[in-house]
């Protein structure tokens, strides 16, 4: 914790004045600033156009009947809804058994596959795509080839096409689905057996307590999964920018991007981004209610090991789902990335006579934007990291005691950027920072914002559930004892949350590290991350140089979490279960 | 209420004024200015800054080598940004609509660029010796507002593992052939200078229903005119519609099974032009990299090793590349594109869907 109390202050036990109030301003004027500002100055875009001739904005609904009107618009708007459901079903019936399997049956390496499932986490969507694109396209693609040498077919048949629509919804499912097997695996981690043995003692057979406990029990974080499903695909903007092109249709976000192509068309941009914004409300009001009627309090204290089931037999068919859905986005794409590195053609196969070094010199000694895009996505990723951790740890101890009036708001400003996709709070944070007051464009300050603002919800939904872990009678025992309350955050809550705080940093850099769709909006050439210099690389079809990159960039993050998590007085051994 | 969206009346609005005083404090128009050599002072001027920065629509392969020819030479180090010159074009209109300062040495594959940035007010008026000594007139400004840095063509090309010579189309027409279905790659107007011009020219020249025609043929729809060149040599797609066709020819040399097609009704021609930037970071550093690309070094590198054609008089042509005056080429018109481009993005876009 680094709330800096003074240390005088704090001692003086006759100094009674409590900080909370002022603290708690200041962060509802911080939110406000970070997710008001720039959805004010969408809305106002979108219902303004300027005249061209007396230069004076003036009301007008124009753009939005351009945007229901014009097939330009309206036929992206009915793929992003295909898409989004498609891919979210693709995940919940592929992430469901899994986390089963993983939770609560005999399985083994269970350990092993959840790292492999955060793995495919950390690996950012426009890479999954590239490496996808590699795999699979029609002709030129390694599966394809495979397929074609193995039955003989002709050049111009393939088995797979990357690049078309189940291709999109296919690869947007690869890289959506450990969220929603992370939400199941750790529901059914947290359901305690007792209700099963329950079930079991009261002559249930394995069946019945399966349907009629561990089921509904589950039903919430599904449904939550399939929803963050859902967001996740609609709002993308990685994948559909690599593979809607070739494919010869646009996404929401791949449009409203176009629209900044010159003459740039901020109003329509503005406009577009709003429907996004308003179904994910929408979404976001339904699971509340849903979920609002349906709670179960499992969650009481440390409940007996989850009874784990006994595969037997099944074993084998288990392990061979377990270990397709796995190849699916980590194996088979990193092994194509690893080939492109060091491959002359991306899509031949590397042999020791043909292997080049070629494109991992290319990509640190000739290509001169490496080191600056290296360079910022790290300091970014770690100072978003830090400075959303603090944010949401101080918003979420407010909420989590509701220590003052008015925490409601300040938990809804926390939570309401989980409604802004990236894309449209690009548009947003560059419609609000390239003119006065604050000029931050051009700089990496608003590539902070951006990141903190995306962050936020994530990481106040971790650690708002940490700090109801924690019971607050220590925290009124430090009171009672003269400590103010944010001596008491800092001596007492503080270090039983290390785990939970060291967690949602990692997660909070990782996602920044694959975050592109805002910082597309948002880069100056000085102001380059890796994930935009990869994208500006997919234009050219340079492979090989993003090959390299790309693995780098994930050494370098497996670099980084592991070192963190090594930090003295972070307790070792954490793993990364929330993410 | 100040508006700082880029739209080009804007610009317009808001540099008028500055371009306005700019031309009556020193009339600039009136009178071209003297060419300059590189000379040490410049040299010196330049390595005190000590860095540039290089926006290009050349392929990265190249511009990174061609920044390092540069740095090997002088000792300053150039941090190359490419991509499309219209990305690069937007871009810079972004940061400049910001004020942001960023960018010393722009080249782009869209001679139209340089009519809206010269408009603006935005460039530095620079006339390197050499250029003034030996270029060919048609390719530079003689108020040194802009210098074609290369000249390109886009021609058909296609893989000839894919495609037996006898069979490979010889025209645009062509192209339209059933057997070709699902069988093309093609780059985009809205992100390639390079697609830009092709597309303004075919147009003219054959009409939007051509466009309309091949829509039709299932085309694998790419960005930049350097990834069809590569498309075709993964053996992804057998034909390239249009792009690069120097990464054709050097891929070619470097063993590649590819072949390039001039095509019947004409090859469509791109000029790409080099400027520098008024206020920018860098001034010297920028004067001094603007002087030595168009030096007949750094001009023979751009003929021998990237197989692009120079308008420096004294550069030897590389015989394994068609001379330009044995291509029959399509009229290139940078004013009628900078008239056109946004209409050609529309049109386009509503024929691909993309």
């Amino acid at each position: 914790m680094t709330i800096a109390v003074p240390a005088e202050l704090a001692d003086r036990r006759t100094f009674k004045f409590d900080m909370t109030w002022p603290v708690m301003f200041g962060f509802m004027a911080v939110l406000c600033v970070l997710i008001v500002l720039p959805i004010s100055w969408l809305v106002y875009y979108s219902l303004t156009a300027v005249d061209p001739v007396t230069q004076a904005r003036s009301f007008t609904l124009d753009q939005f009947r351009t945007l229901f009107s014009d097939p330009e618009f309206v036929d992206p708007l009915i793929t992003t809804v295909i898409i989004a459901v498609s891919s979210s079903i693709a995940c919940c019936v592929i992430a469901a058994p899994m986390g089963w399997l993983v939770a609560r049956t005999d399985m083994p390496m269970t350990r092993t596959i959840r790292a492999l499932v955060t793995a495919s986490f950390v690996t950012p969507p426009f890479l999954g795509a590239v490496a996808w694109e590699i795999l699979a396209a029609p002709n030129s693609g390694l599966l394809n080839k495979l397929f074609r040498l193995v039955t003989g077919a002709p050049q111009d048949e393939h088995l797979l096409n990357i690049y078309s629509l189940p291709g999109l919804i296919f690869v947007i499912a690869c890289y959506t689905f450990p969220y929603v097997f992370v939400l199941i695996a750790n529901a059914l981690d947290r359901i305690p057996s007792d209700l099963e043995d329950a079930s079991a003692m009261l002559g249930g057979t394995a069946w019945d307590t399966a349907r009629r406990i561990t089921v509904p029990l589950a039903l919430p974080a599904l449904l939550a999964g399939a929803l963050i499903a859902f967001l996740q695909a609609m709002i993308l903007f990685g994948s559909p920018a690599i593979l809607a092109l070739p494919a010869g249709f646009h996404t929401m976000t791949t449009k409203i991007w176009s629209l900044f192509q010159y003459p740039p068309k901020p109003e329509l941009a503005a406009a577009a981004s709003l429907p996004l914004l308003v179904l994910t409300v929408i979404l976001l009001r339904g699971q509340a209610m849903i979920l609002g009627r349906k709670g179960y309090t499992v969650v009481g204290g440390k409940g007996a090991e989850p009874r784990l089931i006994k595969l037997g037999w099944w074993l084998v068919p288990a392990a061979l789902f377990v270990t397709i859905v796995l190849m699916l986005p980590v194996f088979l794409p990193y092994f194509a990335l690893f080939n492109a590195a060091f491959s002359p053609i991306a899509t031949t196969l590397v042999t020791p006579f043909n292997a080049t070094m070629h494109n991992i010199y290319f990509t640190f000694f000739e290509l001169s934007s490496t080191k600056v895009a290296l360079k910022n996505t790290f300091l970014l990723g770690a100072m978003s990291a830090t400075i959303g951790t603090l944010l949401a740890l101080v918003i979420s101890y407010l909420t989590a005691r509701q220590a003052v009036r008015g925490h409601r708001v300040l938990a809804f400003l926390a939570t309401a950027p989980i409604a802004i996709p990236g894309i449209v709070l690009g548009v947003g944070l560059f419609l609000s920072y390239t003119r006065p007051p604050l000029v931050l464009y051009g700089t990496l300050w608003i590539l902070l914002i951006a990141y903190i603002t995306i962050e936020l919800p994530a990481a106040y939904q971790q650690l708002q559930s940490a700090f109801k872990s924690v019971h607050p009678e220590l925290e009124e025992a430090s009171r009672m004892l003269g400590a103010s309350r944010l001596r008491a955050l800092r001596d007492v809550t503080a270090p039983l949350l290390r785990t939970s705080v060291l967690a949602t940093w990692c997660f909070i850099f990782v996602s920044t590290i694959r975050e592109l769709s805002a910082a597309v909006m948002l880069f100056t050439s000085e102001t380059k991350v890796v994930s935009v210099l990869i994208f500006d690389l997919k234009e050219s079809g340079d492979l090989g140089a993003i090959s390299v990159l790309g693995i780098s960039m994930l050494v370098l993050t497996f670099i980084v979490v592991v070192g963190v998590s090594r930090i003295p007085g972070f307790g070792a051994g954490t793993r990364l279960r929330n993410t | 209420m100040t508006d700082t969206t880029f739209t080009r009346r804007t610009v317009l609005k808001g540099t008028t004024a500055l371009a306005a005083t700019t031309v009556f404090a020193s009339p600039i128009r009136a009178q071209a200015p003297a060419p300059s050599a590189i000379t040490p002072a410049l040299i010196e001027a330049a390595k005190k800054e000590g860095k540039i920065a290089f926006y290009t629509a050349m392929d990265l392969d190249f511009a990174n080598r061609l920044g390092k020819a540069f740095e090997a030479k002088y000792g300053i180090p150039v941090r190359v940004e490419r991509s499309g010159a219209e990305r690069v074009f937007t871009r810079i209109g972004q940061e400049y609509t910001a004020n942001i300062r960023a960018v010393d040495v722009a080249n782009t594959a869209d001679a139209a660029h340089c009519i809206v940035w010269t408009r603006n007010g935005w460039l530095e008026p620079y006339l390197p010796e050499e250029v003034a000594q030996h270029y060919d007139k048609a390719y530079f400004d003689p108020n040194g507002m802009h210098i074609t840095t290369r000249i390109l063509v886009s021609p058909i090309a296609y893989n000839t593992n894919l495609v037996k010579k006898e069979d490979a189309p010889k025209s645009f027409k062509d192209l339209l052939d059933p057997k070709w279905l699902g069988k093309m790659v093609k780059g985009h107007p809205a992100y390639s200078g390079t697609i830009m011009n092709a597309t303004f020219q075919i147009a003219r020249d054959l009409g939007w229903g051509y466009f309309e025609q091949l829509a039709k043929q299932k085309i694998m729809q790419v960005q930049s005119a350097t990834d069809t060149p590569k498309k075709i040599q993964l053996g992804e797609r057998a034909v390239m519609v249009d792009g690069a066709g120097y990464l054709v020819i050097r891929y070619k040399e470097e063993g590649a099974p590819l072949e390039v097609v001039y095509p019947e009704e004409g090859t469509p021609l791109a000029a790409g032009p080099s400027v520098l930037f008024k206020g920018s970071p860098n001034p010297n550093a920028g004067k001094l990299f603007q002087n030595w690309m168009h030096t007949r070094e750094a001009q023979q590198f751009l003929v021998d090793w990237a197989r692009q054609y120079s308008a420096h008089g004294q550069t030897v042509e590389k015989p394994s590349v068609r001379p330009l005056k044995d291509i029959k080429l399509m009229k290139e018109d940078p004013a009628g594109v900078e008239k056109a481009a946004d209409d050609v993005k529309k049109r386009y876009a509503a024929i691909f869907k993309v």
